[in-house]
């Protein structure tokens, strides 16, 4: 069955379509001038303000890696972080320490730990899977480079981003 | 015909066409984006040169540096000249747009003609043949599309826009539009009709039609430029860009910018024609006769208020573009022949009735 929709009942200055202008020229206007007046901002200018301070507390960046107080990388090499990533992003070679370092008994170590972060999806499996404590996700998230290979985070960089974390795990503390 | 007069001549097509037309479109395009922003909220661009001036500098060198690409279905030398045949009528009208009163003893329009709208109604009609071609020659079927309805629009609403200017002629009594403008200055602006013999009962009573005259005017205007509310020949959502979808580059820019110089000189020939082009309210340092001396500082202000009156119509124009939704087509067509051409009949006669009873 076909439905009949009412139309309104337009009055006689309401067909005449310019009071439908004027009104729609005071919103638009409306609007104009309270962003040309600078009374509201809703664009935030972004590489020179950034919303870095607001960022929440469990906001998920670019994942590193941490050192202890005593300069110990925490990392064993477990593997576990690779097993878990879900893109794949992690890849990492595993080496033994040498008896006469001084955190032999730690045994393992990674000799490379490469984060890809054109893979990484942020997806914070890595720190939540790591039984050292050794992998966090940071606040970074601009991460860019002109190449692939560029976008490849190794130890080094890793570390660099990760820096210092006390506390936490302290199992492998030589004075225990 | 003398040197003087031909040197004269070049340097104000030099200056009025091409160091000041060309750059307000490039100035257009940027208010066009920046108003835009502010009215849903935005910022619009801002990043090249102050207030992001040089945007449309930096789009015209990216239009210039892209592939040029010519389908191979096309018909190429139509296909080819289309582009231009937006462009040059919309740049042929300045000739006739008196755009100050007079500089250095010169007067301040490129070719003072004695048939003034009509030349420009003549040129402007002109513009419907680069849009037909483009959506032809381009061989598929939205440019076609967008290529009938924009023929079918423009020659609709050329007719509203010739009828809706009757009245003013009548009341003038002349097609010259240095007259025309000299007539407002001394007598009221035809939208403003405040002093000199605007301000009687006949001046009363003629702003009835000039006011519904106008209305129909600026109607028409934009739906000659194909502006929104009107655009329908390139609206997106139905028909991908219409008439130059096929167009790549700098021949889409001729276009793009064909449309905006359009919007510019029908913006001059509204402020010529209803708002005393040149002139300053209330009669101030108006000149003595028509193309009567008037010292340096004069003459640049009447340029200077000239071009005035047109941003501000520039961004009357922009504004309503920012507001309106489209219309259908058939409404679009309903508008021009139930409503626009029959009023701007009655509103003829209306003019000389009244004309004829205060008489």
């Amino acid at each position: 069955m076909a439905i009949v929709v009412k139309r309104p009942k337009l009055k006689w200055w309401e067909h005449l379509y310019i009071p439908a202008i004027v009104s729609g020229m005071r919103v638009t206007l409306g609007h104009f001038f309270q962003i040309v007046s600078k009374k509201k901002k809703v664009t935030m200018q972004y590489p020179e303000e950034k919303w870095d301070a607001h960022l929440p507390e469990h906001y998920r960046g670019a994942p590193a890696l941490v050192t202890d107080e005593q300069g110990r990388e925490r990392c064993v090499a477990c593997q576990l972080c690779e097993f878990i990533c879900p893109p794949r992003a992690i890849a990492i070679r595993p080496e033994e320490i040498p008896s006469d370092d001084k955190w032999a008994k730690v045994e393992k170590r990674p000799k490379k730990f490469d984060i890809d972060m054109v893979r990484c999806i942020y997806c914070g499996m890595c720190e939540e899977v790591c039984p050292e404590q050794a992998i966090f996700l940071r606040k970074d998230y601009a991460i860019t480079g002109t190449s692939r290979e560029e976008m490849v985070h190794d130890k080094g960089r890793l570390y660099e981003i990760g820096g210092v974390r006390t506390g936490l795990v302290n199992k492998w503390n030589y004075h225990k | 015909m003398d040197w003087q007069f031909l040197l004269a001549s070049l340097t104000k097509i030099v200056v009025f066409v091409f160091l000041v037309t060309l750059p307000l479109v490039a100035l257009t395009v940027w208010a066009e984006r920046r108003v835009s922003a502010a009215i849903q909220d935005r910022v619009g661009p801002n990043r090249v040169g102050p207030f992001g001036l040089l945007q449309p500098l930096a789009d015209g060198i990216k239009f210039l540096l892209k592939e040029d690409f010519t389908p191979n279905h096309v018909r190429k030398g139509f296909y080819w000249i289309a582009p231009a045949l937006t462009m040059v009528p919309a740049l042929l009208t300045c000739a006739v747009l008196p755009f100050g009163s007079t500089l250095f003893g010169e007067k301040m329009v490129i070719a003072d003609l004695n048939v003034g709208p009509l030349f420009v109604f003549a040129i402007a009609s002109l513009t419907v043949y680069g849009i037909v071609l483009a959506g032809w020659a381009s061989n598929s079927k939205y440019p076609f599309l967008g290529g009938v309805r924009s023929t079918s629009q423009m020659i609709s609403y050329e007719i509203c826009l010739g009828l809706s200017i009757v009245p003013l002629l009548m009341i003038y009594g002349e097609l010259n539009l240095s007259k025309i403008v000299y007539e407002q200055a001394v007598n009221g602006w035809a939208m403003l009709p405040l002093w000199g013999e605007g301000w009687s009962l006949k001046g009363a009573l003629l702003f009835i039609p000039v006011a519904i005259s106008f209305v129909i005017f600026v109607t028409s205007m934009f739906a000659e430029t194909n502006r929104l509310p009107f655009d329908l020949p390139e609206c997106e959502t139905e028909l991908v860009a219409g008439y130059h979808t096929e167009y790549s580059s700098m021949k889409f820019a001729l276009f793009f910018l064909g449309e905006y110089a359009a919007m510019i000189i029908g913006s001059g020939l509204a402020v010529t024609l209803f708002f005393g082009g040149w002139s300053l309210p209330f009669g101030w340092l108006t000149p003595d006769s028509l193309h009567g001396e008037v010292g340096f500082l004069t003459g640049a202000i009447h340029i200077a208020s000239f071009f005035v009156k047109v941003i501000g119509f520039i961004l009357f124009f922009i504004v309503i573009r920012w507001t309106l939704p489209r219309f259908r087509y058939d409404q679009l067509m309903r508008l021009g022949w139930v409503f626009f051409f029959e009023i701007a009949l009655v509103n003829v006669i209306l003019t000389a009735l009244i004309i004829w009873l205060v008489e």
